[in-house]
């Protein structure tokens, strides 16, 4: 990744860009730029201390950091045999389930609540012996949080690791056996340290989708602060009541994936490119 | 401890049928061209790929058996393997490679350490064993492969095809080193090759595969002097000829006759050498020669100042000219012509 990007500087210091292709391409970064600055420009600085330490703001922000991180590690736990079962095993009608999987990625996240609804609520095909046996009821919980964060997020962690294990070499496994190792000793010393890269990514990109979560979570979890508000709803509800809140919870929300976006970037989505890069030259 | 494996597996294309016996200490190379099914042999006798009846037995020790369910786990094996690409993992150190082995099974991590060193100070690569394995040359990948095998004591070397991967320029000091690293090995090795130079450089005795069948074991030497099958022949460059013989006369599947000195009758093989072959554009009356055969020009090869002419007919030859006789005949692809050689300058063996 750094090796390519060097030489992709080096190339357009000598070769200028045609002037449209630049035009377009600044065009392009005002368009993003363009919300975050008209987020600042309107940020009340003065108060922003008094909304982000109210118990209101404080209340959104753990619960959303809780839901998606246990959304995160739910779509690891599962996700990752998922992957291993969708580039592994070779099974009829592996392209629907991989379909089925993934669906949640291209899905209104609305429709997605609805469906989760239908199906864990309290009268929904699974949800009403969960209501009737154990006398379970998912709705409007932290749990449904929880479920519809996931819902969406892990797919995002499943194509990252399916791909990674199907660029994976299994004749190391093949080694690794041949040295001793038991199938299990294999799969821990060399294939995850393999997809570990892969996994992360997954993992960072599972849990950006899970923190920004709003429509599956209000349909399924409702808005209920300190059970069900986390971030986004809060923001969107103080819309309502309170824009200024609104705008410094919303640039909380924005400096936080900034921060990890960057902050990751170069650690673990450069590592899964380096090898590719290798196998390039 | 000796391996005693008859195994057959089919696999896609490959129809795989063989017989192997290598001795305590011994080195047997499998020779055989591209395809032959020599690193499936391998694969399965490390138990990476179960056969489908046969048996495979390290001294009494049955590893693989399908009529008796009997099936060992390849880490259950006393077998090490190198592989032809070396396949090092490349998220360890090349010490933690060679350690890889003994932590598998459950040596304690400072004595695997003290081991793995040692295997690799052996290789001449100590100051390697912090590095990466992406930062070594072929040479030294093959060698941090070939200790990383060695270090769990195995009964059984198992070697696939170990210097394809290098190019042309290293590969004879590679060889050399090789060669001077399995000396150091007491137990049996198997090393899979299309190259009868790493055999003839490497191996105590040579099995020939082809098509997924053993066709011939022996020294090198044995097995070039008399050859039982066409990838041997073309390895020598010799016409092999097969056929039965009576009276004195050896006949092709084809009908081609070939007249012989004396062999006894049978199924025979017969070595003509081309050099031995008289090419003439008219059939010759007066001859010794007592075979004479009829034949179009199939092709002509410049090798320096010897021709290879092939011959399509009866008998499909190849003979060895010098470029002299080529200009004198005026020989061109498609022109008809007659092959004669002597009875006493073919060899005849029973198959």
């Amino acid at each position: 990744m750094s090796r390519r990007r060097r030489r992709g500087r080096g190339r357009g210091r000598r070769v200028s860009l045609p002037a449209p292709v630049l035009a377009l391409a600044i065009v392009a970064v005002v368009f993003f730029a363009l919300p975050l600055i008209g987020l600042l420009w309107r940020a009340p600085w003065s108060n922003a201390w008094h909304y982000l330490s109210g118990d209101d703001a404080l209340t959104a922000l753990r619960l959303s950091m809780v839901c998606s991180l246990w959304a995160t590690g739910l779509s690891v736990v599962f996700g990752v045999p998922l992957a291993w079962l969708l580039a592994r095993v070779e099974f009829p009608g592996r392209g629907v389930v991989r379909a089925l999987c993934t669906l949640s990625m291209v899905l209104p996240p609305v429709v997605g609540g609805v469906a989760l609804f239908f199906a864990l609520g309290r009268r929904g095909i699974v949800g009403q012996y969960l209501d009737r046996w154990f006398d379970l009821t998912l709705p409007f919980t932290t749990t449904a949080v929880v479920i519809a964060q996931t819902f969406v997020a892990m797919p995002f962690l499943v194509i990252t690791v399916e791909s990674s294990l199907r660029q994976f070499d299994l004749r190391l496994e093949d080694a690794s056996r041949t040295l001793g190792a038991s199938r299990w000793y294999t799969f821990r010393r060399v294939t995850m340290p393999a997809i570990r890269p892969a996994l992360a990514a997954g993992a960072v990109l599972a849990w950006a989708r899970a923190l920004g979560e709003f429509g599956a979570t209000i349909t399924f979890a409702g808005n209920f602060p300190g059970t069900t508000q986390t971030m986004p709803l809060a923001v969107y509800l103080s819309l309502e009541t309170n824009p200024e809140e609104a705008i410094v919870l919303a640039l909380l929300l924005i400096a936080i994936s900034f921060a990890v976006l960057v902050g990751l970037r170069d650690r673990w989505f450069g590592r899964i490119d380096r090898p590719m890069s290798t196998v390039a030259a | 401890m000796t391996l005693s494996a008859q195994i057959s597996l089919r696999l896609g294309t490959l129809d795989l049928h063989a017989d192997l016996d290598v001795k305590p200490g011994e080195l047997l190379a499998l020779l055989g061209p591209n395809g032959a099914g020599k690193s499936t042999v391998l694969r399965c006798l490390a138990g990476l790929a179960p056969i489908d009846s046969g048996r495979i037995a390290l001294d009494d020790i049955v590893v693989d058996d399908p009529s008796t369910d009997t099936f060992v786990e390849p880490e259950e094996r006393p077998i090490g393997f190198v592989f032809q690409t070396y396949l090092l993992f490349e998220q360890m150190s090349v010490l933690e490679n060679v350690a890889f082995g003994l932590r598998a099974r459950k040596t304690p991590k400072a004595d695997a350490r003290r081991s793995a060193r040692e295997w690799i100070e052996g290789v001449g690569l100590a100051e390697y064993a912090d590095q990466r394995p992406r930062s070594l040359s072929g040479g030294q990948a093959q060698r941090v492969a070939l200790a990383r095998a060695l270090a769990t004591n195995p009964r059984l070397l198992l070697l696939d095809e170990p210097l394809a991967a290098l190019d042309a320029g290293t590969r004879s000091s590679v060889r050399r080193d090789l060669r001077r690293h399995l000396e150091t090995f007491d137990g049996m090795r198997i090393l899979v090759t299309h190259d009868p130079v790493d055999a003839y450089a490497l191996a105590d005795r040579v099995a020939i595969l082809d098509a997924g069948r053993i066709v011939q074991v022996g020294t090198l030497a044995e097995v070039t002097a008399h050859p039982r099958s066409r990838y041997v022949a073309d390895l020598v460059g010799v016409n092999l000829v097969t056929g039965m013989v009576t009276d004195g006369v050896l006949t092709t599947d084809a009908g081609a006759h070939v007249v012989i000195a004396d062999a006894p009758p049978g199924a025979s093989f017969a070595v003509i050498r081309p050099h031995s072959i008289s090419l003439a554009r008219e059939p010759s009356e007066r001859s010794s020669a007592r075979n004479a055969w009829n034949g179009t020009i199939a092709d002509i090869d410049r090798l320096g100042d010897r021709v290879r002419v092939g011959i399509a007919g009866e008998l499909p030859l190849t003979a060895e000219i010098t470029v002299a006789a080529l200009d004198a005949l005026q020989l061109r692809p498609g022109d008809d012509i007659h092959a004669s050689v002597k009875a006493t300058d073919i060899e005849v063996y029973p198959a």
